[in-house]
């Protein structure tokens, strides 16, 4: 067995609403092996979020676990304290956030945010400016030194990413953990982007979390991919697993969704009908049944048990229980 | 969109009273402070329309004999230099304030909602200088305003009421001018306009019954500015003129006399002290209920 | 930012010059003519002839207001009626004391403020946060004429523990600094819960914002994350606030020192009108304005400054 960088077994999430509780993740089950990049995708709402808020432990405070753990190699975080916690980020783990504008401090210079993350090294400040700007020269940044002066307002959103990444890099992750890193750029830059992940993750040998609703970026980045629908993990497996043999309903939906993925020319884009179902009343049978077209009335009724499709590709449907083999 | 919803689209915005009025006490009953603001509201209000039939004694009645004496069963909080019933005055002060109050208020809320009309329906270059004139007029020291108003009319309760009317305009006119700016951008606005419905009735319609509510509670949160500003008049000599009562002129007796008679201060001061604590609490309460947004103007 | 600086001062320049016009033609709305008021109701024909001319009032008015406008911008706001000096020397020797007490004030405020409503935001809800909340609302409520007469009673009268008038002797520091204490409490009372819930607020804001959660990402330490990542945004809109509240501490500080008989402009102010001294109100004014537009475009440069997202935009 592979060794593992992060364990998420069984987590279960509830948020406290005004309405009751509203059961954001439920069961999750997802692995990352080391030097891997694991992407997870996903509509908005369907616990991505959650899930980096609980690896980081950083969750909204009315957010309760209510099962399972997280591991980070040996260390099971729930039973950290909050100062262990806090020597974790930005130390064996760091983060790269969806939005590049808002996502870095407008009052301190972009020099001054990278030398305060390496406040653990005992190192000059001269000789974390140079890191810094080593590192801003490795994603890409044009005359590192003299931009560490400026301010996050002073560069463009590209930029800005990459100096966020850079920033995620500095401190020589085990994990780096991007959530939708390139959502709010452009195509092109988006690719730039990427690749440049790509490089420096095989360079510096981190294991990469990948969040993303771009299955192009998931396809070209990733090793392997979990896919996630309204709090659950209904299919992961490997890149090509997935890709070329969807198994759960929900990922084959998805697929056909993406505009990259539609040949000719049309009018209306493929889309998947209805609607997230209601997370405070959960419904007691597959989670998505509402809105799949082979549901049956037992996937109506009970939950579908995961079936082992190979060694690492997994999906949770009836359909599959019954004929397994037919997709295996 | 089909007929139907543009319909409701159209009456949504339309403000029930009623419900909202009982909803107001409901919740202020569950705040200790919104309650506590309440009651105060409620007492002092209830001495300043009642105070004509409830005094003790004349107000204004001269009692040359028993000048300034200490608080007895014939005269509760004592008398003042000219032997008047501070009891009485008190309460009856209490009408005085809240006469400046409403009269100013509503004065700077009619014409606030003009200027704020204008400025949020009208050409940009004149938003501008009516934006300018506010944030001016409403930075400007009021009393220093005041003063410079006073050296030129004279003390009189008119000019009281006219300095606190221009330099509340601004409060209102914001408001007014930020909501018609977002309102006339709003869908059912557009489609009123589409449906060839006049600018009046769009006014009337909308604008309004979106706009009142703040402007309540924006007023009940000036009530004890303004009181405090006919008081601080009041007390300079510049405001309300002898014989009449009022708290801020029975304060300066006070003062006058602090060396002899404490409870004179203290007589003319509790009630100002919890007529604005009473005001504030409860339409800060009464914000928090119905429009926490109106938070960011402090 | 050169651009910015020269705006925000032409801006400044222009309500000045607003203010003088606003002025002048106030004077001349004044029923009567300027020249009789001025002499009281005993001059005779020939004096006001007199001094109508020597104030140039048998010129258009056009070339009146210029005249003033000359007059101001060379600092000469004409003579006191009784005394006969110059107006702004009278107005140079009393500005110091208010500024002082100003000045006071508002650091005391905000050094009680700022702390209060940064640990009012970091532990939000808590039992801390409700009792500083409600002291915010009770100091803004209270009137500061009314706290400085109640400073006056008790800490003066009753209890005989401050000086109850004056602004203590000029050569004495520590007389000076008692003297200054009831005034300054009085004036700066209110502003430690204005300060308090405005830092409150923005803290809370500014917690909540993107940026700190990528800072507490990276574990940096809580200390860091406030002062140096939170606070410096938080502070931003307290600086605004104290550059136009300045209007509000120069009421204060008029009140502050009526009740203290301490000299200073409030005061000035006050007795001019009492014995309608009108160079001496309209002076006074002038200059409070002036000092009012500087204060507030003092605060937009101190906020330009903290604030590089300024900086670039303006």
């Amino acid at each position: 067995m592979t060794e593992l960088i992060l364990d998420v077994h069984d987590l279960s999430i509830d948020y406290r609403t005004p309405r009751g509780k509203l059961k954001a993740l439920r069961n999750i089950n997802m692995q990352i092996p080391k030097g891997k990049i694991v992407g997870i995708v996903g509509e908005s709402g369907c616990g991505k979020s959650t899930l980096i808020g609980a690896i980081i432990n950083l969750l909204a405070s009315n957010a309760e676990v209510t099962k399972g753990g997280v591991k980070l190699a040996e260390d099971e975080l729930f039973n950290l304290s909050k100062k262990q916690m806090q020597a974790l980020r930005g130390d064996r783990f760091s983060m790269v956030f969806q939005d590049p504008m808002t996502s870095l401090n407008p009052v301190v210079s972009i020099g001054n945010q990278m030398i305060d993350i390496q406040y653990r090294d005992k190192i000059s400040k001269k000789e974390k400016a140079a890191k810094a700007a080593a590192m801003l020269d490795k994603v890409g940044i044009p005359d590192p030194e003299s931009r560490l002066s400026q301010y996050p307002h002073e560069f463009s959103g590209g930029m800005l990413q990459r100096i966020a990444i850079a920033m995620a890099l500095l401190v020589e992750p085990e994990l780096l953990i991007a959530d939708e890193p390139t959502t709010a750029l452009d195509a092109t830059l988006e690719v730039q982007i990427i690749y440049r992940l790509k490089e420096l993750q095989a360079s510096q040998g981190c294991s990469i979390l990948f969040i993303s609703h771009h299955l192009g970026v998931i396809a070209e980045l990733c090793d392997e991919v979990v896919v996630m629908y309204s709090g659950e993990v209904v299919e992961k497996g490997s890149v090509r697993d997935i890709f070329h043999n969807p198994s759960h309903p929900y990922t084959q939906k998805l697929l056909q969704c993406d505009p990259a993925a539609i040949k000719q020319k049309t009018r209306d884009l493929p889309t998947i009908l209805g609607s997230l179902p209601d997370l405070i009343e959960v419904p007691k049978g597959c989670i998505f049944a509402e809105r799949c077209d082979s549901a049956s009335a037992n996937c109506h009724e009970n939950k579908p048990k995961v079936s082992q499709l190979n060694d690492n590709h997994m999906a949770s449907c009836h359909l599959l229980n019954e004929a397994g083999a037919l997709y295996a | 969109m089909t007929v139907s919803s543009l319909k409701q689209m159209l009456v949504m915005p339309s403000f029930e009273f009623l419900t909202g009025f009982k909803l107001a006490i409901k919740r202020l009953c569950k705040e200790p402070l919104g309650l506590l603001g309440l009651i105060l509201v409620t007492l002092i209000v209830g001495s300043a329309i009642l105070a004509p039939w409830i005094v003790p004694h004349d107000p204004i009645a001269i009692d040359v004999l028993n000048r300034l004496k200490g608080p007895s069963a014939e005269h509760w909080l004592g008398t003042d230099q000219l032997g008047r019933d501070i009891f009485s005055r008190v309460l009856m002060g209490s009408q005085v304030a809240l006469k400046v109050a409403f009269s100013a208020i509503s004065l700077a809320l009619g014409f606030g909602l003009l200027l704020g009309l204008i400025a949020g329906f009208g050409p940009a270059w004149l938003d501008h200088i009516i934006v300018t004139l506010f944030d001016t007029v409403r930075s400007f020291p009021t009393i220093i305003f005041a003063l410079a108003v006073v050296t030129l009319t004279g003390p009189s309760l008119t000019t009281i009421i006219l300095v606190i009317v221009v330099t509340s305009i601004p409060i209102y006119g914001r408001v007014v001018r930020t909501q018609t700016q977002a309102l006339s951008a709003q869908e059912f606005i557009l489609a009123e306009r589409a449906l060839g419905a006049s600018m009046p009735r769009i006014l009337g319609v909308h604008m309004l019954p979106n706009v009142i509510g703040q402007l309540l509670i924006l007023a009940s949160m000036d009530v004890p500015i303004v009181i405090t500003i006919e008081a601080g008049l009041s007390f300079l000599g510049l405001g309300i003129q002898p014989p009449t009562p009022s708290w801020g002129t029975i304060l300066n007796d006070g003062y006058l006399f602090i060396r002899n008679t404490p409870w004179m201060i203290i007589a003319g001061g509790i009630p100002l002290i919890l007529c604005t604590l009473g005001f504030t609490f409860l339409g800060e309460s009464l914000r928090d209920i119905f429009d926490p947004k109106l938070r960011k103007d402090i | 930012m050169w651009f910015f600086l020269v705006k925000r001062c032409g801006l400044g320049v222009l309500i000045v010059c607003l203010a003088v016009t606003a002025l002048y033609l106030m004077i001349h709305s004044i029923p009567g003519d300027p020249a009789s008021i001025i002499l009281g109701p005993r001059a005779t024909e020939e004096m006001k002839a007199a001094l109508a001319v020597k104030m140039g009032l048998d010129q258009p008015i056009l070339i009146q207001l210029f005249n003033f406008f000359k007059d101001v911008f060379q600092g000469d706001l004409g003579f006191d009626v009784f005394s006969q000096r110059p107006v702004i020397d009278i107005i140079m020797e009393q500005l110091p004391h208010t500024l002082i007490l100003i000045l006071v004030s508002i650091m005391w405020a905000a050094a009680i403020g700022i702390p209060l409503g940064c640990y009012s935001a970091i532990y939000q809800n808590s039992l801390f946060d409700k009792i500083s909340a409600i002291l915010s609302v009770g100091t803004i409520a209270i009137p500061s004429f009314v706290v400085a007469i109640y400073g006056l009673l008790i800490f003066s009268v009753t209890l005989r523990w401050l000086p109850a008038i004056g602004a203590g002797d000029s050569g004495d520091i520590a007389d000076q600094l008692t003297h200054l204490i009831l005034p300054s409490l009085a004036v700066g009372l209110g502003w430690v819960g204005y300060i308090s819930r405005l830092v409150r607020s923005s803290m809370l804001e500014t917690l909540g914002a993107n940026h700190i959660r990528t800072a507490r990402a990276f574990g940096l330490p809580e200390r860091v994350i406030i002062y140096r990542y939170s606070l410096r945004i938080a502070i931003l809109p307290t600086i605004t606030l104290l550059g136009v509240g300045v209007g509000y501490l120069l009421s204060g500080a008029l009140f502050a020192e009526i009740v203290f008989a301490r000299p200073g402009i409030g005061k000035l102010i006050f007795d001019a009108v009492s014995t309608r001294n009108y160079p001496i109100v309209m002076g006074s004014v002038l200059i409070t304005t002036i000092l009012f537009v500087i204060v507030t475009t003092l605060a937009d440069f101190v906020n330009a400054l903290l604030d590089p997202r300024i900086r670039a935009h303006a």
